[in-house]
């Protein structure tokens, strides 16, 4: 899409950073970033991201969409919370990160596609029996990615059958029909808003 | 009290003493709960990474059945972390974005169910335990008092913050787990890190970057001299313990701090059987740390002289590696 030709955006931020906001729930603020860096600073996992979410945020209001959208950054993002406590503009940051990840799979941008694919792994499950599956998701996740460390895992696996802490099957809800029209009802709706 | 309850993925099954150990002390603290009928998984960190705006569809079912089902009650509490805060979540986020209220409650009509946010409130178990049920209740029922149980409280990221609706004394040293276990005579340590992350779900995508986190954690509980840390969250738990292991290995260290979850120590507390608590299916065995639990009270030592600083002394800094 180019950034001239678009309608303004309901959060009335043009381009990349109205793509974005809008595509985030709630009242996300990222338009108040003052590029302070405090979350950066506070992420646990920063060491390992090519961008601390400060920069990312610079890179997003410069309309930068492909770099952003490569990032590992938002795939590193352990969900603790500290920069959005932290954040003196209350930036919802890591509800940010979130919508960058839906942004990069639909784009087919980031280039590890391991990360995508478990929480691509995990919605399936999710969609097929309306529950998670560890075994499932754990399984058919590293023997794509991983397949190696399928025996280096193995005692953890057999561990947690031992102690009774893992189903060898998956549960399935019984009103699965009902939970399926209400994500299909919400994927179109979804699709519509972009 | 009652409330409704959503047990979720994590406590059927890879949780189940959490589950097992709550149900063994929920009468001891008049707290009556009732099971959502037919709940969905709450989706976890996954579903929103890839369905945005469905995933607040997937936590829209779970409140309106909630509802549904509530009767007189209006509190619906989780124990763990994760689907905790995507209730709250989706609840708050339908408050404060009218757009987004109006695009679930579509979607829920295709499966003819609606919500208005609001109407159920959302409390994580240790805040209904600790706030509402409160400490003093809790005391009344210790016969088994934890004397000379150092206890590291751990409480992780996703249950004090964001926190949005100020249940919490401070978003990153909160304080009401360690009053919660004093309440059950057992020692709080002092420590720097309960609320730091626990890896989430990186032990599986990333375990570099998790093995570094859990060994920081459980490195910190050892220094602060804990016997074991005391969780609240079934992937916390899990990271800690099952991984503790994973992370031993890949260090070459040989750390043993059991993890276990705060509803057990009360069950000790209130003279419950360790089995009937679910202990024993933790990895890192935790029978020598509950092995120290005294039938009196330890005599508070004589506090000692700080020890001068020398020449040369490094700044205290946090043990990162």
């Amino acid at each position: 899409m180019n950034a001239a030709t678009r309608v303004p955006s309901a959060s009335g931020r043009p381009g990349f950073l109205g793509e974005v906001m809008d595509r985030t729930p709630g009242d996300n603020r990222l338009d108040l970033c003052i590029q302070c860096g405090s979350c950066g600073g506070s992420c646990p996992a920063g060491r390992e991201m090519e961008h601390t979410p400060r920069r990312l945020f610079a890179l997003i209001r410069a309309d930068e969409r492909e770099q952003v959208l490569r990032s590992n950054a938002p795939w590193y993002c352990v969900s603790c919370y500290y920069c959005t406590v932290r954040c003196p503009q209350e930036v919802h940051i890591t509800e940010l990160m979130y919508t960058l990840k839906a942004m990069a799979i639909e784009a087919g941008l980031f280039h590890d596609t391991s990360l995508p694919d478990f929480s691509e792994t995990f919605v399936d499950y999710v969609e097929k029996y309306g529950r998670s599956f560890e075994l499932g998701i754990a399984t058919r996740f590293n023997l794509r990615h991983h397949p190696l460390s399928l025996t280096g895992m193995a005692p953890l696996g057999l561990g947690m059958l031992k102690r009774g802490r893992m189903d060898l099957t998956p549960h399935k809800i019984d009103n699965m029909a009902q939970l399926t029209a209400i994500l299909d009802k919400a994927k179109a709706l979804e699709r519509g808003l972009q | 009290m009652k409330a409704l309850f959503y047990p979720g993925c994590s406590m059927q099954k890879n949780a189940r003493p959490y589950l097992d150990s709550l149900q063994a002390i929920r009468e001891d603290i008049n707290l009556e709960l009732q099971e959502i009928q037919d709940w969905n998984c709450c989706g976890a960190t996954e579903y929103m990474s890839v369905h945005r705006v469905a995933a607040h569809a997937l936590v829209g079912r779970n409140l309106a059945l909630a509802r549904e089902q509530a009767g007189d009650t209006d509190l619906l509490t989780a124990g763990c972390s994760a689907c905790y805060l995507n209730l709250a979540k989706t609840d708050n986020q339908m408050r404060e974005d009218a757009g987004l209220k109006d695009t679930v409650n579509q979607a829920l009509a295709a499966g003819g169910l609606e919500y208005q946010p609001g109407a159920m409130k959302v409390r994580h178990l240790l805040d209904l335990v600790c706030h509402d049920i409160g400490y003093e209740a809790v005391k009344a029922r210790v016969v088994k008092p934890l004397h000379g149980l150092k206890v590291a409280a751990y409480y992780g990221c996703q249950v004090v913050r964001p926190d949005y609706d100020g249940r919490w004394d401070n978003h990153e040293h909160p304080t009401s787990m360690d009053k919660l276990l004093a309440a059950l005579g057992a020692e709080p340590v002092d420590w720097a890190l309960k609320t730091q992350c626990c890896g989430g779900h990186m032990t599986v995508i990333g375990p570099d970057v998790a093995f570094g986190l859990i060994r920081r954690l459980i490195h910190g509980a050892q220094e602060a001299g804990a016997d074991l840390v005391v969780t609240l969250c079934p992937m916390c738990q899990l990271n800690l313990d099952a991984y503790q292991v994973e992370m031993n290995k890949h260090f070459h260290t040989d750390y043993r701090v059991p993890v276990l979850y705060f509803t057990q120590l009360m069950g000790l507390a209130f003279g419950k059987k360790a089995k009937e608590l679910g202990i024993g299916k933790e990895f890192v065995d935790a029978a020598p740390a509950l092995s120290r639990i005294q039938a009196e009270a330890p005599k508070v030592a004589e506090a000692k002289r700080k020890r001068r600083p020398k020449p040369g002394d490094a700044l205290p800094m946090p043990g990162m590696e």
